[in-house]
């Protein structure tokens, strides 16, 4: 058996939650494949798209687990088998200590009541029939905490405040706002019913810089606030950096570096996390001319059809024979740090 | 010696249900040979309206453009009528746009695009055409040119279909490429290596290149001269370098402090700006920057300033100017 599947049975490869605490999520070697149907009417399973392909995770409470990695890798997938909108093909995912899976529908609505999401783009989350009243108060009318319509209304009024919005929106609709409140009022949602744990895919990625900083100042005052726990996910390095305790980065399905985030933007080891943050201009001419490029080549593989091996074998420039044909395992380095790469030596000296 | 690309007080207005609105009002600016000028902003800020007003790509109606001239090697282009406006496109100005898909035809393989526009506009025949798009494809690392040519757009990769746009955006040796959000749906090690691309080109073969582009880290890595954009003007322009170094104008200041960066430790909260970007249908009377700035005094509220010379190349419309780069260590 390859090295992967040890990995899940064993402590080694669990990534323990950071910041000390009791893992709130877990992720026990989440797999999950689409089907691609190919043939007349659509009948026969001719491939799978391997999205997620045995990550192992953790994220602790009121901790911050920034997930990253570009198109295809699995990241958004991992947050819809968080949510329950998947169900994984194989593995297990554990929300405080119980599997996901097996929750009947009282006990599902009850979890959904915890766990919460915010997306990414605010205007087709949000439903453009709907009064920001309405689309705030339908999480407390769904489950019953607030039968009330003046008491919905009025709680509505609150969560605005709450996120940075002035009470005196909530007549409107979604088309009478900015991006920048539409995101305010799709977070205000998410936060309706009280959760302890939000997924925020791509949650500032459509917005402007000036607006996407005070987005992810709102998010950060409100897991201060609320003691909430997130799965941060997105694709520019620079924000994910700044929000969160702890980085995992993905590439084809496969989770290849996961470290706090200092560690993991200071001394990368993975080539792949190496390539990324390479890849990702500093805002200063200065730094731009003296800092080195290391442009990694080659496309992303087809996750329908990814390469034997380690899955970044096809563009890494450190890739030999054994890498081409086995899988490399997540290995722990220390220090919370993990590794899936034969070329990636012990830790540098810590700081 | 006179730019090659002089945009003098471009106006562009677009009439809407609910008014008429100026989209990009007195934009000036130049774009030297060879060189890499960016033009920044957020959304609705005009930048792209003013990029594709240069080769009158504006639809009209419902836009309008309202005054101004943009002068290419002299002439002005506004002025051309369809037919001399079609020389210029491709041949002598072109341009790469963010989604390659939109831009480029469905149905036609990529040699059937490509050696169209060899075969109209530098009367290749049908066999050099076909040489010449081999090369192309060479030159921007695409593997297997004569394999890709047989292919449409569906089968290529996002990053692939944009280095197909770039060899075609090359194909006529045009003297300037004008490149807007060209990297922004791709992921970033692709957009590096695109961006690594263009800017390699560009030097080698003297082109000039004006990107349009909301990312200040793209514009740090690969601009000469940096022009930013709000509400429709220019509100600060300069060399690349001195403009990031000691940035002129609140709205520049504030998008610098809005980003964090990979170079800085950790821990600095951000300092968004606050507020929201205007709406173009409600400008103020003033400074459209002003209700979000925290320098904005009387004057800044009764007209907008005019963009003034600083030394050095750098300029800024800001009736506080002075104030704000005492504030700031030199």
């Amino acid at each position: 058996m390859s090295g992967r599947a040890q990995a899940g049975q064993a402590p080694a490869g669990q990534v323990q939650a950071g910041r000390g605490g009791e893992a709130l999520v877990e992720l026990r070697q989440l797999r999950k494949y689409f089907p691609v149907r190919g043939g007349i009417l659509f009948g026969r399973t001719v491939s799978q798209v391997k999205a997620v392909d045995g990550v192992s995770l953790s994220i602790g409470r009121s901790e911050t687990l920034g997930l990253v990695g570009e198109s295809g890798c699995g990241k958004s997938t991992i947050g819809r088998c968080l949510l329950k909108l998947e169900a994984p093909s194989a593995g297990q995912v554990i929300f405080d200590g119980q599997d996901i899976a097996g929750l009947d529908r009282s006990a599902t609505k009850a979890l959904r009541r915890r766990v919460q999401a915010v997306f990414q783009d605010p205007y087709s989350s949000l439903n453009p029939r709907m009064t920001v009243a309405e689309i705030v108060g339908e999480p407390l009318l769904v489950h019953g905490v607030e039968p009330g319509a003046a008491g919905r209304r009025r709680r509505a009024g609150q969560l605005l405040e709450l996120c940075g919005l002035s009470a005196r929106l909530i007549d409107r609709y979604p088309h009478e706002m900015s991006g920048g409140q539409r995101q305010r009022v799709g977070i205000a949602r998410a936060l309706a019913l009280r959760p302890d744990f939000v997924v925020c895919d791509e949650a500032v990625s459509a917005l402007d810089v000036s607006i996407q900083a005070q987005i992810v100042r709102l998010l950060e005052d409100l897991r201060a606030e609320l003691g909430l726990t997130y799965l941060f996910i997105g694709h520019d390095l620079s924000v994910v950096r700044h929000i969160s305790h702890r980085v995992a980065v993905m590439y084809l399905g496969h989770l290849v570096e996961v470290a706090d985030t200092d560690s993991l933007f200071d001394d990368p080891r993975h080539p792949y996390t190496q390539a990324l943050l390479s890849a990702v201009p500093v805002p200063d001419p200065e730094v731009e001319r003296h800092r080195p490029r290391r442009i990694v080549e080659g496309e992303i593989p087809s996750p329908m059809n990814p390469p034997p091996g380690c899955v970044f074998h096809t563009r890494c420039p450190l890739a030999d024979e054994v890498c081409r044909r086995q899988v490399p395992a997540l290995e722990p380095l220390g220090a919370g740090r993990a590794v899936a790469c034969f070329k990636a030596g012990p830790a540098a000296v810590p700081a | 010696m006179a730019a090659l690309l002089e945009i003098r007080d471009l106006g562009v207005e677009f009439r809407t249900p609910a008014g008429v609105v100026k989209a990009v009002n007195g934009v000036s600016f130049d774009v030297g040979r060879g060189e890499v000028v960016a033009l920044v902003g957020e959304s609705g800020s005009g930048k792209s309206v003013t990029a594709l007003s240069v080769l009158q790509l504006i639809a009209q109606p419902p836009g309008r453009i309202a005054g101004g001239r943009v002068l290419f090697e002299g002439c002005d282009l506004l002025a051309l009528d369809e037919a001399a406006i079609r020389h210029v496109r491709g041949r002598r100005i072109a341009m790469v746009f963010q989604e390659p898909m939109t831009s480029l035809n469905p149905v036609l393989s990529i040699g059937r695009q490509m050696t169209e526009a060899l075969r109209l506009h530098l009367g290749l025949s049908a066999a050099a055409a076909r040489q010449r798009a081999v090369a192309l494809l060479d030159q921007v690392g695409i593997a297997e040119p004569q394999r890709r040519l047989r292919q449409y757009p569906h089968q290529l990769s996002g990053g692939m279909r944009q280095r197909v746009m770039i060899a075609m955006a090359l194909s006529c040796e045009p003297e300037l490429i004008i490149a807007d959000e060209p990297t922004t749906a791709l992921d970033v090690t692709i957009q590096a290596q695109i961006l690594e691309i263009m800017q390699d080109l560009c030097r080698r073969l003297g082109v000039a290149l004006l990107i349009i582009t909301h990312n200040l880290g793209i514009v740090a890595r690969y601009a000469d001269r940096v022009n930013v954009m709000y509400a429709g003007r220019i509100v600060e322009s300069g060399p690349a370098a001195a403009l990031y170094r000691r940035p002129a104008h609140p709205y520049t200041v504030g998008l610098l402090n809005s980003v964090p960066r990979l170079d800085r430790p950790r821990g600095r909260p951000l300092e968004p700006i606050p507020g929201s970007p205007p709406d173009l249908h409600l400008l103020p009377a003033g400074c459209a920057f002003a209700p979000r700035c925290s320098l904005a005094e009387a004057p800044c509220r009764i007209a907008p300033p005019p963009l003034r010379a600083l030394g050095d190349g750098q300029a800024s419309a800001c009736f506080e100017v002075e104030r704000l780069l005492a504030g700031v260590p030199a």
